[in-house]
Formats: C-alpha cells, structure tokens, sequence
C-alpha cells in the first residue's frame, strides 16, 4: 500500500518527479506553475539534489541540458510565456537528443493573457513552438492521480527515447487538490538512459548504427565527447549541407513516430457502442466524461476517447473512430487547436464539431451535452 | 621543448574555422598552455560555449566539451557546475554572446559568484554574422550596421563583472602572451566566478573597416593601447586616456556558490537535536 495524499496537481507533479529520480529542477516562477518548483525547492536538497532558481526562463531550460548532460534526471516547469522562451533550448535538447522533463501548466494567451485561468492553448506550441523539424513527445494528463503517474512515465520516456518531454495541463487540474496514492518505491517501473558499455575511445554519441537511441554518455565521467547545436555527425561534430543531416533528422523523428504504440496513450469511457464521440484531454476530458453519463441517462448512445498521450498524435485511433461514429466533438480550451488534427485524422469520414472557449472558466458538461444533442 | 598541443588537440578537426589573421588561435594555445601547468586531467573539465567565432573553440579540444545556443553558455555550464561541483568549468564566449544576448546570464552568474571560469574574447565586433556592431564595437567606429559610425555606448566587460559581483576580474590581450599565460592560469584556480576578458583582433569585419592596415596593425594597438594596472593606477587620467589596464583588475574573497548551496543541503539533511 502506498502512501494517500492530498495534493494539489503541481505538487503531484513534483512528487511524481521524485519517484522517478528527478535530482535537479531548474526554474523561474510564474503563474500557474510556480507551485511546482516551490514543492521542489523544499524536497530537493532533503535528497542531496539541486534545485536552482534561475534568472529567466530561458537560463532555466539551459540549466536542466547542463545537468542532464552531468546525468541528472532533470526538470522544469513553466506556463505559457515561460514556455515561450524555453522553445530554442528545448529545440536544442531534441537535436542533441539530452533527456530531460518539461511541464507546462498551461494558462491563456497570448502575451500575458490570463495568468490565473485556465487554457488548453500551448497545444500546437508543444508540437511546433520550436523552429526546424523535430520529435516531439507530450503527455495530457487529467487528474491529479494522473499528474503524478505521467510524470512517472514522462521521465521513462525521456531517458527510453533520450529527448525532451513534455508534459502539459491546464491551471484548473494544476491547482485542483483531489486524493491521490503514492505507490510505494518498485510499484511503478523507473527507467534510467542507456550508457555505453564500449570504450571511450569507441564511444560516438549519435551513433546510429547503436540502434534509433543510441547510448548516451555522461559528461564526466571518461567518455569524453563534443556536443553541439549545430546538425552533426555520429561523434558530435558539426555536419554542413550532407545527406546526413536529412537521415539523422529523420531518424530523431522516427525514434518518437516509429514507436508510437509503446508512446500512446489513451482513455475511452462508453466508446464501444457510441454514435458520437468526444475527443477532449485534460479538464475537457472530465466535463467530457461528464456529458456522456448525461447522454446516456438520455439514451444517446456516447462515447469519450481522452488521449494521455497527445503528440505524437494517436492517428489510427482517431481514424477509426471516425469510421464507425456519426460524429465527434472536440471540446478545449482554445479558440480551436488540436480539432485540427482531429479532422485530419477523420477525413471526412464523420463530422467533427468543435466547443471552444477562452474566457477563464472551464467547458461545462452541459455545453458539451448540448453539443450531443445537437449532433447526434 | 616546444610544448605538445597535440596532446589536446582532437584529431582530424583542423583547420579551424577562424580566419587568417584572427588572434583566437593565440589564445586557444595559451588556454592549452594554462591547463597543461595546472595539470587538470582531461576528463575533469567541460569547456562550454554559446555562439560566434570564440564559440566554436571547444570543438577543437578533447575534454568534454558543449556548443550551446547563443548566449547561454552560462546557464548549461550552471547546470554542469551545480550536478558536478567538483569537476572544473569553464566558458569560452564573444563580447556579443557574453554581454549583449547574454547579458542577463552573464551578470546573474557573476552574482551567484559560481565557479565557473568565463573567458570573453573580445574583438569588438559580431565576426561570424559578418561585422555588426556589438556592445563593445568603440563609439565612431563603423561596422556592417553602423555604416555612418556606431552610436551604441559601450560596456566595459570588466567593471560590468565586477559590479555584478563577480570574486575574479581580468583583462589580457593576444599580443602579450605570456602574461596571457599567466592570466588564465589565475583565472582557473580561483574558486568562484572568474572573468578574463581578452582583448582580440578580427582584422577581417572589424579591422578592414576601421583603417588597421593588417591584423599585425591591431596587435600592435593592443601593444601601444594597453598598461599593465600597476602602472596604470600610478599615472593621472590625462596619462591613461584611451588606454585600458591589463592584469588582474579585481579580486576579493567571496562564498561560492555551489559550496553555499550544499552546506545548505548538508545543514538540512542532518537529524534534529533531540528527535529520535
């Protein structure tokens, strides 16, 4: 039996990074998200880790490649205008493939929109918020149980793929205290980055012909090797306009895309028979779940799919739903965003109806609801 | 005997990239130089860069070594530093990548007084992009986006590490190379944050434009510019006009920051005092 808690969803956060062997958080405050690195800054040096606060965003985000390139398993956690600013280091971290935990309490924009309220509207900028082509893993948790669990599997990922995770909630779950058991040490699996077992003087850091995720090599500690931001080639130096560039691109985005069954995952609630479906995450996937039951007791035949996993995007899924619903509903907090990706997984096959609001209070049950009845 | 900079050079990486005529390499050397007397051993220290000319160094030599974005040399290094409180860090950087971009980082890193040894090549000028004015470009000066003369007040990276509360400040130059030597190695050994700031020459987008004849001519300017602090303290301001001091400009005993930072942890994780 684990341990029963009552916690906030940036705490639960926090105490998911724990369990996973978080060991440095680098940070800067900011509205909706602060509670996170507040918790750790208590909790860290308890454990001999480091916390650090650093003077922006953007130093921040540098700081926690700096410790996991040491081989700490590290994390930051920001909200919208802060997650602005981490994108180019973040973009470094997925081309030098460093492994390391992003959380985004997302809060409305843009600029400094609404820092106390709730959004869903960093969805796109955690796929696309840095330049160039790049793998992206995110994780859509829903409750605070799940804040803690996803965490816990965002780290896996991180150091099973060796690249950046993010994981991204809104201000409402972020905030929201709701019972939650920690599980004792050994319940959940914690995965640690593959080192190498060759000599250093063999040792490449992006050696492909190691597999999709080669084994990566803590600064320190004999292996010595060169890291850079520039395209490079299997030992780390730079690379200028070379086929090379085009297949190790490609191969960053196939160790994420080729692996999407072990990186998706998802929640259905009434899904197998449903005529309409929601497709909502987050604080939208709880109304969603709500709306169903409220179909239901009226004979609607609905159904919810709430991914945990939101990039890469579960395509198939979508697909087939599609195929065999009359409709599905798209309700988030945003003026229409992931229902983007939604249709194209759809093709036309049903209709896809979007529920969209930006004005600091959370898509009820009901409007979905009326959504259904609307659609069915 | 001549000294082996083969022995830290990483094989099959020259050339480099640095033009004919920049000093960049004279300084690469006397680094070399510096770390081969303290005897540090090349798996013990990371030398960090951000962006530009000087940020392509660490590319050439065998420690571990981290090409970061531009600007944020200091934070990566940070987070190496805080990790690995016990291994050596260092930051190569440019006068825009230090001061301009970098500023913030530059000046809160000074602050912390980390143990991180900063190294700012400064050439007064953005060399890769091509020759834009930087924090440092000298006022009247012309540079690529300062056709008709810059009028971008300067930072004096020295008195800028300095009044942020850096414990170490310095000023070397690529003509006087064994002082050089011996700059960087007083760099690295002093615990805390150190900057050395090492006046440089790109003759190609700073040098040509502003009426140095050969990158020989800008060398000799450091030469004719520069007076050791000693005897620049000695001499009255109309003696010292347009002259800038070298040597160790600043030094005082401060608390680093990792070594606060896990006393703190060590307080904290001992057992209260009459607690079972």
């Amino acid at each position: 039996m684990g341990t029963l808690k009552l916690l906030q969803g940036n705490e639960a956060c926090a105490e998911g990074a724990l369990y996973a062997g978080c060991t440095f958080f680098a940070g800067y405050p900011i509205t909706p998200s602060t509670e996170v690195a507040e918790y750790l800054s208590r909790r860290l040096p308890l454990i001999g880790g480091a916390f650090i606060q650093m003077e922006d965003e953007i130093a921040a985000m540098g700081a926690v490649i700096g410790a996991s390139l040491a081989g700490k398993k590290s994390l930051t956690a920001t909200s919208g205008p802060g997650f602005s600013l981490k994108q180019e280091n973040m973009g470094f971290g997925m081309l030098c493939e460093v492994p390391c935990v992003i959380v985004d309490v997302m809060r409305g924009g843009p600029s400094t929109g609404v820092p106390t309220g709730p959004s869903q509207s960093d969805i796109m900028q955690c796929k696309w918020g840095t330049h160039g082509d790049h793998p992206v893993i995110c994780l859509t948790p829903g409750y605070v149980q799940e804040i803690f669990s996803e965490t816990v599997r965002a780290f896996n990922l991180s150091e099973r793929y060796r690249t950046p995770v993010i994981v991204a909630f809104d201000e409402i779950i972020g905030h929201m205290r709701e019972k939650i058991e920690i599980p004792d040490k050994g319940v959940l699996e914690v995965e640690n980055r593959k080192r190498p077992t060759c000599s250093p003087a063999e040792y490449k850091p992006f050696d492909e012909t190691k597999g999709d995720v080669p084994p990566v090599a803590d600064f320190f500690s004999g292996y010595r090797q060169h890291i850079t931001g520039l395209n490079h080639h299997s030992d780390g130096f730079p690379v200028n306009a070379h086929p090379r560039i085009h297949t190790d691109e490609q191969r960053l985005i196939r160790k994420v895309e080729g692996n999407r069954k072990d990186i998706i995952r998802y929640e259905t609630f009434m899904l197998e028979d449903a005529e309409v479906a929601i497709f909502a995450y987050g604080v939208s996937g709880r109304s969603g779940k709500n709306a169903v039951e409220q179909a239901r007791a009226a004979g609607i035949k609905a159904g919810l799919f709430r991914p945990l996993t939101i990039w890469p995007f579960p395509e198939d899924e979508v697909a087939a739903l599609a195929s065999r619903v009359r409709a599905i509903v798209v309700p988030e907090l945003s003026l229409g965003q992931i229902i983007f990706e939604v249709e194209r997984c759809a093709k036309g096959k049903c209709r896809v109806e979007g529920i969209y609001r930006v004005d600091g209070d959370p898509i009820t049950p009901e409007q979905i609801f009326d959504k259904i009845k609307e659609v069915k | 005997m001549s000294f082996n900079y083969d022995q830290y050079i990483r094989g099959g990486k020259l050339p480099h990239i640095w033009c004919p005529g920049c000093t960049y390499g004279i300084v690469f050397k006397s680094l070399l130089r510096a770390v081969d007397f303290l005897k540090i051993q090349k798996d013990d220290i990371a030398l960090v860069s951000g962006i530009g000319c000087a940020s392509r160094l660490p590319g050439y030599v065998d420690w571990n070594t981290l090409h970061t974005t531009h600007g944020r040399a200091l934070p990566f290094a940070t987070g190496l530093k805080l990790s690995c409180p016990d291994k050596k860090v260092m930051v190569i950087s440019g006068d825009g990548d230090a001061t301009a971009i970098g500023g913030n980082h530059f000046i809160h890193a000074c602050r912390r007084n980390i143990d991180i040894t900063t190294i700012v090549l400064n050439n007064f000028i953005y060399g890769m992009t091509g020759g834009q004015h930087s924090p440092t470009t000298p006022v009247g000066h012309l540079a690529s986006t300062m056709p008709y003369g810059n009028v971008d007040p300067n930072f004096n990276i020295p008195d800028l590490a300095k009044g942020a509360g850096a414990s170490w400040v310095g000023r070397g130059t690529a003509y006087h190379v064994p002082a050089l030597d011996k700059l960087i190695i007083e760099a690295i050994q002093h615990k805390g944050m150190s900057v050395l700031e090492i006046i440089n020459a790109c003759p190609t987008t700073y040098g040509r434009r502003n009426k140095f004849k050969s990158a020989t001519d800008q060398l000799l300017w450091m030469k004719d510019n520069s007076l050791p602090i000693t005897a620049f303290d000695k001499l009255p301001p109309e003696k010292t006009a347009g002259k800038f001091p070298t040597g160790v400009l600043f030094k005082k005993e401060a608390p680093e920051y990792c070594d606060t930072y896990y006393a703190m942890v060590e307080r904290v994780r001992k057992p209260k005092e009459g607690r079972a």
